[in-house]
């Protein structure tokens, strides 16, 4: 190897090296890995997140008509009789359509997966004494939403297993803005 | 006409577009400041400051020999307040009327300068109230599809490695206003202004999640609060290990309750129910979770009945700040348009304003340094003729997107979409000087339904 060759191939790594150290304070890439260990247990007290195809769903199990007496005496206040709304967003009885000049948005006309019914009464209701409800009112209440916009029939139970197989009438009613601007990148 | 004595020029020399619109470079202009200063009626000089006001009403006070002078000031203060004169410069509440904790206040941006948000002006959205966390209490739990689960406490976090950013935060649901039938006469802040901007100092998130190390399959995270709603969203990895991080301080101090003290997820450019307050956990996933607030809220029905779902950065908007609703200019003469602009995908490139209606258009002056997803102040001299004058501003960034007419924006989107409204706002001056929000002619829709915007706030 020549000299002059040597020299150059010093130089480019110097410049390598600067290039990455430019880059190191660009951005903050390494921390001081000061995070805890924690048990799977312990993680199961925290996660409360429920999925379309019922990953998170708790044992437990409700009907329409014990379904009905809960929201009667904790739901009815905000979201009225029937869940035809009040104070609270209507949840049940749409009569128009999502294209109509008026279009009502329920969770029967408008919400693409029953599971979020599970997951948001339980993290968020009611307003008042949230995570105050056990999840076989949980699930009861879910049952009484899901009866109530002609879903499911009275006799019907939600569980683990149920609740994911129910099919929204409204599940294709969605355009992935996000996904749709990814692939035409 | 006032006259730029130096160059004995008139305004009507610095004219750039029609009806009074006047170079950017005006007030910059040496020689002529002083000539226009002495003709500038401010609008705060309009709105008549109370301190002028209670002043004249005590007979003996003196200007040139003011009480304030012959007696030693206040003492020093753990904590500035402002002024007693400013205690109108406040958010404007508007909560849910039961559960008083759900609901939003707005940022009077009308009565405010500058890009930066002070932290008690701040716009708020909160889902049921505000959580008084103890920092010593809480926890920040990343786990999933992770290959170490891991859990940190604010001690813990105060020693990693910190960027600052200034950036934006706007609720999806700001300016919702806009969709109704009839133009909100609220002023320009309290129908605008779920919009704030702040230096917000923290970890970057992609830190943490090398830390914890991700599995091939991530590909969301799953972020949520720990608010009595406990608030769940879903946001790609992508963005997540980009730019996202977890805000400790909020222009210098430790972030204040209502803007999720002690740990928040900001999001740069996403619309503000991402940017997820009292961050407690972090579940890293394949896919969405679908929560509430990203199904059947957050989300854009549109006319066809199909409805636009993860609808993510904040499109290109502007707003004039001043003049604006509710504002009165009480002589024709030289006045400052100014306003803000801001864009969830990058840069502010140019934002230009017209006094005539959309006929004729001119750039306004950016305020420098002009920053990426920041608020961005503009600035334009108007010579006001006293006749009837529809001001606008609208706003390009830097990947080429154009802010729209409403009457583009309703065409496209309907009139039920409720989120990420960012058409352009007209301010119309009536010949007495009054400013009033007005649409363009051929916005008004024939059928005048309504939708409520007072309770839509769920």
């Amino acid at each position: 190897m020549t000299k002059m060759k040597y020299q150059k191939i010093i130089l480019i790594s110097v410049l390598i090296a600067a290039g990455i150290n430019f880059l190191y304070a660009e951005s903050i890439q390494d921390g001081p890995r000061l995070g805890h260990a924690v048990s799977p247990e312990e993680i199961a007290k925290w996660d409360i997140s429920v999925f379309p195809d019922g990953e998170g769903l708790p044992e437990g199990e409700g009907n329409v008509v014990e379904g009905e007496k809960i929201y009667q005496q904790k739901c009815i206040a905000c979201h009225g009789k029937n869940g035809l709304g009040a104070s609270a967003d209507q949840l049940a009885g749409a009569q128009n359509e999502l294209s109509s000049e008026y279009p009502e948005q329920t969770i029967g006309s408008y919400w693409p997966y029953a599971t979020t019914i599970f997951d948001v009464v339980r993290r968020s209701m009611p307003m008042t004494a949230p995570e105050s409800l056990s999840n076989n009112e949980i699930y009861a209440v879910t049952a009484y939403l899901l009866y109530l916009n002609n879903i499911i029939t009275k006799d019907e139970v939600m569980n683990a297993s149920t609740l994911p197989k129910i099919k929204m009438p409204n599940v294709d009613g969605f355009i992935n803005v996000y996904e749709e601007e990814k692939s035409k990148k | 006409m006032t006259v730029d004595r130096k160059n004995d020029l008139s305004l009507d020399d610095y004219k750039v577009a029609g009806n009074g619109l006047l170079d950017r470079r005006l007030f910059l202009k040496k020689g002529l400041q002083f000539g226009a200063i002495s003709a500038l009626a401010s609008t705060t000089s309009i709105a008549a400051s109370k301190e002028v006001i209670q002043n004249k009403n005590k007979a003996d006070f003196d200007p040139a020999n003011p009480p304030w002078m012959k007696q030693p000031g206040a003492p020093f203060s753990t904590y500035g307040m402002p002024s007693e004169f400013e205690d109108d410069v406040v958010r404007y509440p508007s909560p849910n009327e039961v559960v008083p904790g759900n609901g939003v206040s707005w940022t009077p941006l009308h009565k405010m300068e500058g890009t930066i948000t002070p932290n008690g002006l701040h716009y708020e959205r909160h889902h049921n109230g505000v959580p008084q966390i103890d920092p010593k209490q809480h926890r920040l739990l990343i786990h999933g599809l992770v290959k170490e689960d891991l859990i940190f406490t604010i001690d813990d976090l105060l020693r990693y490695p910190m960027q600052s950013k200034i950036c934006f935060i706007e609720c999806g649901g700001n300016s919702n206003a806009g969709w109704n039938s009839q133009p909100s006469q609220s002023e320009a802040g309290y129908f605008n202004g779920m919009v704030s901007c702040s230096e917000w100092t923290g970890v970057p998130l992609s830190v943490l999640l090398n830390e914890v190390g991700l599995r091939k399959k991530a590909k969301w995270i799953i972020a949520e609060g720990a608010d009595a709603f406990a608030m769940e969203m879903s946001i790609p990895i992508e963005k997540a290990m980009d730019d996202a991080f977890l805000a400790l301080y909020q222009n210098g101090e430790r972030i204040r309750p209502e803007n999720g003290y002690p740990l928040r997820l900001i999001v740069p450019g996403w619309e503000g129910v991402l940017n997820v307050k009292w961050l407690r956990r972090l579940k890293v996933t394949d896919r969405p979770v679908m929560a509430r607030n990203e199904t059947s809220k957050y989300t854009e029905l549109q006319p066809s009945g199909k409805a636009r779902m993860f609808t993510f950065p904040i499109e290109a908007k502007s707003l004039i700040t001043s003049p604006s609703a509710h504002m009165l200019l009480k002589e024709k003469g030289l006045y400052q348009i100014t306003g803000l602009a801001w864009s969830g995908r990058g840069k502010i490139s140019m934002v230009e304003v017209s006094a005539d209606g959309g006929k004729s258009w001119a750039k306004a002056e950016l305020q420098e340094p002009v920053l990426d997803r920041a608020l961005t102040r503009f600035r334009l001299p108007w010579n006001w003729n006293g006749k009837l004058a529809v001001l606008k501003s609208r706003a390009t960034d830097e990947t080429g997107y154009v802010q729209p007419e409403r009457n583009k924006l309703v065409k496209e989107r309907g009139r039920h979409g409720f989120f990420h409204y960012n058409a352009i706002t007209n301010w119309q001056v009536d010949t007495d000087g009054f400013v009033s929000h007005v649409y363009d002619k051929d916005e008004i829709p024939k059928d005048n339904s309504d939708i409520s915007i007072d309770s839509g706030w769920d």
